[in-house]
């Protein structure tokens, strides 16, 4: 049986541009999937041929066991969109825009009105609700456009990009109402350009670029496939690197580098923090003075640029959302992120 | 944001309720009721709506009115009165520009995709704006009324046949409304919309009997001037509100001659088709 999101080929052309070149997905009921790309991959379109926005030159779309493209109001029923804009009127208080959402789901305005007050309670806006939506910060607005794509607890959401522009305190936040949205039951796909992102929220991550998917599974499948974890430590001084070279040799999978300036040794294991601990007891026992060991796994980062060549977000900074230029994103991408250090 | 800890209620997906009619009037209104409140919260729309067809009134009136010969007088009183039908005309009209202008102003900031994205009536979002738009219309032409009548301008035929003459122009004024959604939806940028929606008004406008008598233009222009829907409008509520001179020499042309009708027809025409092609384009609509 299908999964709550399906699907099959699908083609999608807008003059000489192909946004999609023959993209199957297969969403489990209550799982998330992150679609993972970079600007221009075909994320956006893919959501919007689900959510019965467009309709794809070729293939085949089931959202909660209907067919999008034979009956797309009956999907627009069961399917909440939160786009890649905060999709509020700016004029209207966040009360107004979400009883007008509440209408529209054809709810009664007596519902309308119950369910927005609830709304509001729940995503931090009742003191700001009978604002106009103009005076809210980006924060606020996304809340607000997120709690406008729940007002009828549709089992289906479609998020795009959800947290871009947002701070990292914001972007924590809606991570959170997120976790508990899918905990309740809620399937959810999810397109980002942050692995972090990904990497955070999603069972299952598809990467898509140019309109394909390039690889999917879980995150540490993909990772996996970037090769395994290794072991990198610093020691204290210049001369301790080649005792330490003979110590980490009898742990590692394969030939160790040096980096010589900065007194760095890196090693492929496997084994996990457990090896790390002996390779810490091993150095320690033979007097070899360490600054800095860490287990090292690669990161999302890194199998975006060995599937495609190329970094994922190279235009805009990363999810920590740090003043850096586009070095910086750059470095970040190729410096393995660290996941247990001693 | 602190996560209050209390977890949402799962609300039921509501089944459709009422037939596609009923849904369809109601999802209408309830975008109309939004497109209200924002024209209550930006008043300056409205405002600026009224200062140029009051400068018209203003300028045509003194500045024009007394050059212009209508019927062989060239009294400038018997110009005013002409004049009015015609500014009238042309103020229900520029609702065109404010329909193009919202609507691309909704693509433009996510909204069409949100509403695209729910399970309401296909044409409300189109209907609802013109339906607000009708309305600023409405009071456009109350205001405008007054002012025309302390420069002078009076009806001769009655309350009623003054009503039915507003009437028209406001059907003139929806319709035009549906050429503005069809702009709105077609152009890329708030602002292309509101040049789009204006330019071409300004020849439909003036080829026309609204300021001057089309029996003094050039042959082609003539015929343009009398068959143009616009005019049709303008004559009738000419007629209606008893302001067509004496020794007027009303064109042989069928609208012309039987303007109420021509008006209506026109107008119906207008909305079934652009409405038609505006909801066709809706469907597919992409920002």
């Amino acid at each position: 049986m299908p999964g709550a999101i399906y699907a099959e080929g699908l083609v999608k052309t807008f003059g000489d541009v192909t946004a999609l070149n023959g993209v199957d997905l297969d969403v489990p009921e209550g799982s998330v999937l992150g679609l993972l790309g970079p600007n221009g991959a075909g994320k956006t379109t893919a959501v919007r041929v689900l959510t019965t926005l467009i309709k794809p030159d070729r293939g085949k779309a089931v959202v909660a066991g209907i067919d999008v493209l034979r009956k797309p109001n009956d999907v627009r029923h069961a399917i909440g969109l939160s786009g890649q804009f905060a999709a509020v009127d700016e004029y209207l208080t966040g009360r107004e825009n979400l009883r007008m959402v509440g209408r529209l789901y054809q709810l009664s305005g007596r519902d309308a009105k119950a369910r927005a007050g609830e709304l509001l309670e729940r995503f931090n806006l009742a003191e700001a609700a009978d604002r106009p939506a103009k005076t809210y910060s980006g924060g606020m607005r996304r809340r607000l456009d997120l709690a406008a794509a729940l007002v009828v607890s549709p089992p289906v959401m479609f998020m795009d990009e959800p947290t871009t522009g947002l701070d990292p305190r914001n972007r924590q936040a809606l991570w959170e109402v997120i976790q508990e949205l899918v905990a309740g039951g809620t399937t959810l796909l999810l397109t980002t350009q942050y692995l972090e992102e990904a990497d955070h929220l999603a069972h299952d991550i598809c990467v898509i670029d140019h309109g394909r998917v390039i690889a999917r599974g879980t995150s540490d499948q993909l990772k996996a496939r970037t090769g395994g974890e290794r072991v990198e430590l610093v020691v204290h001084e210049r001369e301790h690197i080649a005792p330490a070279l003979g110590v980490i040799r009898a742990f590692g999978k394969g030939e160790p580098t040096v980096e010589e300036h900065t007194r760095k040794v890196i090693v492929p294991v496997s084994g996990g923090a457990k090896l790390l601990a002996e390779v810490i007891r091993e150095l320690d026992g033979r007097g070899i003075e360490i600054d800095d060991i860490a287990l090292r796994r690669p990161t999302l980062d890194d199998v975006f640029i060995s599937l495609t060549g190329h970094a994922a977000a190279s235009d805009e900074p990363g999810p920590g959302g740090s003043a850096s230029g586009p070095d910086d994103s750059v470095e970040r991408s190729v410096e393995p992120k660290e996941v247990a250090g001693p | 944001m602190t996560v209050t800890g209390t977890t949402l209620s799962r609300r039921p997906v509501p089944a459709a309720r009422g037939g596609a009619a009923v849904q369809s009037v109601r999802d209408s209104l309830v975008v109309a009721q939004r497109n209200l409140i924002r024209m209550i919260r930006i008043p300056e729309v409205v405002v600026f709506g009224l200062v140029q067809p009051i400068m018209f009134v203003v300028l045509f009136s003194y500045v024009f009115g007394g050059s212009i010969a209508v019927g062989g007088s060239t009294d400038p009183g018997t110009y005013r009165e002409f004049l009015m039908a015609g500014i009238f005309a042309q103020t229900v009209t520029f609702a065109t520009a404010g329909a193009g202008a919202g609507i691309a102003d909704d693509m433009h900031k996510g909204l069409i995709d949100r509403f695209r994205s729910l399970p309401m009536a296909r044409g409300a979002v189109l209907t609802g704006r013109t339906l607000a738009d009708l309305v600023q219309t409405a009071l456009t032409l109350v205001v405008l009324a007054i002012v025309a009548v302390i420069v002078g301008w009076r009806i001769h035929e009655g309350v009623l046949k003054a009503l039915g003459g507003f009437a028209l122009l406001l059907l003139l004024g929806y319709a035009f409304s549906w050429i503005g959604a069809l702009i709105g939806l077609s152009v890329r940028t708030p602002e292309a919309a509101t040049s789009g929606g204006l330019i071409w008004l300004f020849p439909l406008t003036f080829i026309s009997n609204a300021f001057v008598p089309s029996g003094n233009m050039p042959t082609v222009l003539r015929t343009i001037a009398e068959w143009n829907p616009f005019s049709a409008t303008v004559q009738a509520a000419r007629e209606l509100f008893g302001n067509v001179p004496q020794g007027y020499p009303v064109p042989a042309a069928w609208p012309m001659q039987h303007p109420v009708w021509a008006s209506v027809l026109w107008s119906l025409l207008i909305i079934a088709v652009f409405r038609a092609l505006s909801v066709r384009k809706y469907r597919s609509a992409t920002a």
